[in-house]
Parts: C-alpha cells; sequence; structure tokens
C-alpha cells in the first residue's frame, strides 16, 4: 500500500505540550500550573442564555459569518472598547474560537513561498497553521531585555522580499508580555513601510494589568492591513464553548468567510446565543475576574521574588515566565524534575519555541490556595537544587 | 478598583487573611494595608471578623426562623425603639427595616421549634406596638452569605493545555 499521508503533515513537530501532557497525566497526585484557560465557571447569565436558547429550540445552522445580532454586539463592543468600527455585515466573521480565525486568516492570505513572521514565544498553532497553507514560517525570537515585545529592529531583520505577515501575539502566551501604544507606534512604521499584513491575535486583550489593552488596528493606516482576532474563551471563562472572531477589510473577511463557509458551515449555535449575552452584559464578570487575576499575578511575582528568581513583571494573560537558566537545566529537564520530585506541572517555556529555553510558563488560573502551595513546593524544589549545586 | 473596596471584598471572602498576604495581593507595603485595616475597623466599616459554618453537619439541633413582623410605628421615633427592643434579644439573629407588607424583618435562632414559637408568642407579640407576626421557619440552607454550602467544586480541567 502507499503511504496515506502527507508529507507537509507529517513533517509538523508535534505540540511539546502533548508531550508534557503525557508524562504529568501519569502522575496522579500531581497538581498543575499547566493550564491555559479559566479556572471560573461561565457566568451564569451567560450560561443561562446558552441554556434557553436550546430549550426555544434554536438548533439550526446560523448564517455563515455567524448571527447577525452577535456580529452587531462585536461591532458595538469594539467601538466601546476601542474606538474602531467595523461593518457587521463584512467585516466580521464569527469563528471557532479564535485558533479558527488565525487559521482562516492564514489560509486566506497566504500562497506557497509567502514568508509570515512569527514572534516566539508564542502559542503553539501559528507556526503550524503557517507550514500547512505552503508559507514559510520566519521565527522572530523575542529577548528578555525587552520583556519580549516586539521591536521595529527585530522586524527589519527578519523582513525580505517575501515577507507577506506579522503575526502579532500580544497580550502574549505564554510570557504574559503586552505591547503598549509606543511599543505599537514603533512597529508600525516598519509594517507600513514593508507593506506586511498583520494578524493580530487579541484573545487576552481583556486581560491586561497596566492600563487597557490597545489594539494595532487602532492606528494610523493599520485597520486596512490588520486582521484582528478575539473571542470568548478567555475573556468571558468560555473556552469550552469554542467560540471566537475575525475582524478586518472586506475582501480579505470575503475570502475567510468561503473557506469558513467550506469548512466549518457555521459556528456553534447554542454558543452565538450565549454570546450575545456575554458581549452586551458581561463587563462586570471580566472586571470581576480581571481583579481576582491580578491579585493571584502580585503573589506570584513576590514568591518569585521572595525565592530570588529572576522574572520580569507581566502586564497580561494569566501566566508569568520564570527564568530558570541559574540552574544549568534545559525547561524540560527543570519541569520534569519539578514534575517527578515535588510534584507540580508546570509548562516548558520550549513548547513555545526555542526562544523559550531556561523558562517556565507558570499559569495562574488557579485558586490562591493552589498557588500557595505550589510556590511552597517551588521553595522547596529550587532550596534542594542550590544545596545540591552548591555542595 | 480602589484599593480600599479591593481590602474590603478579599477580607468579606476571608478574613483570616494575613496582612503580608493581603499587602502582596494589593500591591501595596504591609504597613499601609495594617493602616487601612485599623481605619476600616475604627471607622466601624469592618464590625467584625466571622466564620461560615454549615450547622447542618453538626448534630446540634438548630432552628432559623424568618419572621415578618408589623408594628405600630412611635410619634418621633419612628421604628428605631422598637427595632432596638427586638435586636437586645441575644437569640435575635438579625433585624431589618423592609418596605413592602410588614415593617421588620426579624431572623432568630433557636434550638427547637418551641423555643421560636415560645419567643414569638412571649416576648415578641406581647411588645405593645407590635400588631402582628407571620413565622417562617428555613428547611434547608442551599447558599449563604454567597457561599453555595455542601459542595465542594472539583477542578475538571484537563491538567496541561496550550
Amino acid at each position: 500500500m502507499r503511504d496515506p499521508l502527507a508529507k507537509k503533515v507529517v513533517d509538523i513537530k508535534p505540540s511539546g505540550i502533548r508531550k508534557f501532557f503525557d508524562i504529568v497525566s501519569e502522575m496522579k497526585d500531581a497538581i498543575s500550573l499547566g493550564v491555559g484557560e479559566p479556572d471560573f465557571d461561565t457566568p451564569w447569565h451567560i450560561r443561562d442564555e446558552g441554556i434557553y436558547a436550546l430549550e426555544k429550540g434554536k438548533t439550526f445552522y446560523t448564517s455563515n459569518a455567524g448571527l447577525k445580532e452577535l456580529r452587531e454586539e462585536i461591532a458595538a463592543y469594539l467601538k466601546r472598547t476601542q474606538d474602531i468600527m467595523y461593518d457587521p455585515v463584512s467585516e466580521i466573521l464569527v469563528t471557532v474560537g479564535g485558533s479558527e480565525g488565525i487559521d482562516v486568516a492564514l489560509r486566506a492570505m497566504c500562497d506557497p513561498g509567502d514568508e509570515v513572521l512569527i514572534p516566539q514565544p508564542s502559542y503553539v498553532s501559528y507556526e503550524p497553521c503557517a507550514v500547512l497553507t505552503g508559507a514559510k514560517p520566519v521565527i522572530i525570537n523575542l529577548k528578555p531585555e525587552n520583556e519580549f515585545r516586539l521591536t521595529a529592529q527585530e522586524i527589519e531583520e527578519a523582513v525580505t522580499e517575501k515577507t507577506k505577515i506579522l503575526v502579532l501575539p500580544f497580550p502574549n502566551n505564554p510570557t504574559g508580555a503586552i505591547m503598549e501604544q509606543s511599543d505599537l507606534e514603533a512597529i508600525r512604521e516598519v509594517i507600513i513601510k514593508h507593506d506586511l499584513y498583520v494578524i493580530s491575535d487579541e484573545i487576552y486583550g481583556e486581560l491586561t494589568y497596566k492600563g487597557k489593552h490597545i489594539s494595532i488596528a487602532t492606528l494610523p493606516g493599520m485597520q486596512e492591513r490588520t486582521i484582528l482576532i478575539n473571542g470568548f474563551s478567555k475573556a468571558y471563562a468560555m473556552t469550552g464553548w469554542r467560540l471566537g472572531y475575525a475582524c478586518g477589510p472586506k475582501n480579505i473577511l470575503a475570502q475567510m468567510t468561503k473557506i469558513h463557509q467550506f469548512a466549518i458551515m457555521c459556528a456553534p449555535t447554542t454558543s452565538q446565543y450565549a454570546a450575545i449575552e456575554a458581549v452586551k452584559n458581561g463587563d462586570p464578570d471580566i472586571a470581576r475576574m480581571r481583579d481576582s487575576y491580578n491579585m493571584r499575578r502580585r503573589f506570584l511575582l513576590n514568591a518569585f521574588k521572595e525565592m530570588n528568581i529572576e522574572c520580569f513583571e507581566p502586564f497580561g494573560a494569566f501566566y508569568v515566565f520564570p527564568c530558570i537558566k541559574e540552574f544549568g537545566m534545559t525547561s524540560e529537564e527543570f519541569a520534569t524534575r519539578f514534575l517527578q520530585e515535588d510534584k507540580v506541572a508546570a509548562v516548558p517555556g520550549t513548547a513555545f519555541g526555542d526562544s523559550g529555553e531556561g523558562y517556565l510558563r507558570i499559569s495562574y488560573a488557579y485558586s490562591l490556595e493552589r498557588l500557595e502551595e505550589a510556590m511552597k513546593r517551588f521553595a522547596h524544589f529550587v532550596e534542594k537544587l542550590r544545596a545540591q549545586k552548591n555542595a | 478598583m480602589e484599593f480600599r473596596e479591593e481590602l474590603l471584598r478579599i477580607m468579606e471572602k476571608n478574613s483570616r487573611m494575613n496582612t503580608k498576604e493581603l499587602a502582596v495581593l494589593l500591591g501595596v507595603s504591609e504597613e499601609a494595608a495594617i493602616n487601612e485595616l485599623k481605619a476600616l475597623e475604627d471607622e466601624g466599616t469592618i464590625c467584625g471578623y466571622h466564620t461560615m459554618v454549615n450547622w447542618d453537619n453538626v448534630s446540634t439541633e438548630k432552628v432559623t426562623a424568618l419572621i415578618e413582623v408589623k408594628v405600630t410605628p412611635q410619634r418621633g421615633q419612628g421604628f428605631d425603639n422598637i427595632a432596638e427592643r427586638i435586636y437586645n434579644y441575644p437569640e435575635v439573629e438579625s433585624v431589618y427595616l423592609m418596605a413592602g407588607g410588614y415593617d421588620l424583618m426579624v431572623i432568630l435562632e433557636g434550638k427547637t421549634l418551641k423555643e421560636v414559637s415560645g419567643f414569638v408568642t412571649e416576648k415578641l407579640s406581647a411588645l405593645e406596638t407590635v400588631t402582628g407576626t407571620a413565622t417562617h421557619f428555613i428547611l434547608k440552607k442551599y447558599k449563604d452569605h454567597g457561599t453555595i454550602l455542601g459542595k465542594k467544586k472539583e477542578d475538571t480541567r484537563e491538567i496541561v493545555t496550550p
């Protein structure tokens, strides 16, 4: 028989997270700091709308781009939070999570040979999605001395004649880094100079702890070259509902909607009804959860400071990214030993790109009690390692 | 959220939080947290530190009654005087002045139904300004002070996700 598989698929490296997951699931009594989703339940009024939609028998397909009312509410949300206008009819597509938006945007815009700039450490799907389109991913390794922000110079150094797209993953998973107004202004010029398009993944946009998140699409001349990706998972604790959206110029959105139509048909109907309630009346929920994350963030930063572990202050998402280079181990060795010896699972930074080497991703989507216990174990592990080193 | 409000929200949920932890969570010095707590106590904004107990799990018998009380307000004193005469009884847990069909809501804790009914007939109804009462007994508490009783929530998320 001949090989049934496509070479470009087989050649994609499996996610480093998957590998670590397999190790962790063997350890029954371990506590985890490894999740990339909120610990809150979806607020009740949102779940209630989902239940109500089911009771009323709203169980049919919606239009391909999503319920009109939902798209209108998304447009209103972007107007009130970012002061940016999108036409709900032609410039907004409701997707199956932010992940589908990323995939469809890349597929709509990349021809084989095009180059896609991907800053890392970052979420695991950009690179494989780019590869599947036949494009060539070009990795930009973000630097700790810049607090893992992206600089104009880094783009300049990576750009070639073939560069077409820049993926902008901020607020960032796994580092927690954000891009502030001045950071965005600094890269805007290079983007325009080289005529690049931006796929801006703003799924953590509501979770910032130093002023409000700013979308690059709000900068002069940028809306026409930006696909803004966002969704309901992180802001409203709705990961399992699988609902996101993409906004951008009409001509690009039309092609993205075409792919979405053939591949997906429409995002889940129940989730769309629940999401209308979320985006209409969920602002207080976001504020409540954000305040809670912020306290945990301060708690972790203080814990690392007390342990004398180097860790820059992240202002976004729900991750801290401490540096473990002093122990002379790879991230994976450190994470594996930490798991085996003190029974805590934290994801090695390398799961998010080579430039995550020497770092761990610690999620604070956990209760304070859990974090306190985990930090006790971290301190114990670190003390042991330092004693071994000095012996 | 403002620092003061944030502090109150934390303490309302967990009054056992020590000042060092509190300071870390709020991003202030421990001294600032101590001073703010003291000020809130002194001005009577923080009125006490209690423990949420689910008495259903303890064998001690306990009955809670909500009593609607209709009274005739007194010239010059309104409801305050009669409310005071009621809340001074130690078995009275809470007293609220209400808008609507009755005037005072009295929450009473007793050991037995008999004890509660004794209080209503002998003490409460005997007050001259009380014109009527309606007593309701609590059969089961599902949620109290924002806390769902009985169930401990488990973390059912996958252990590691991107």
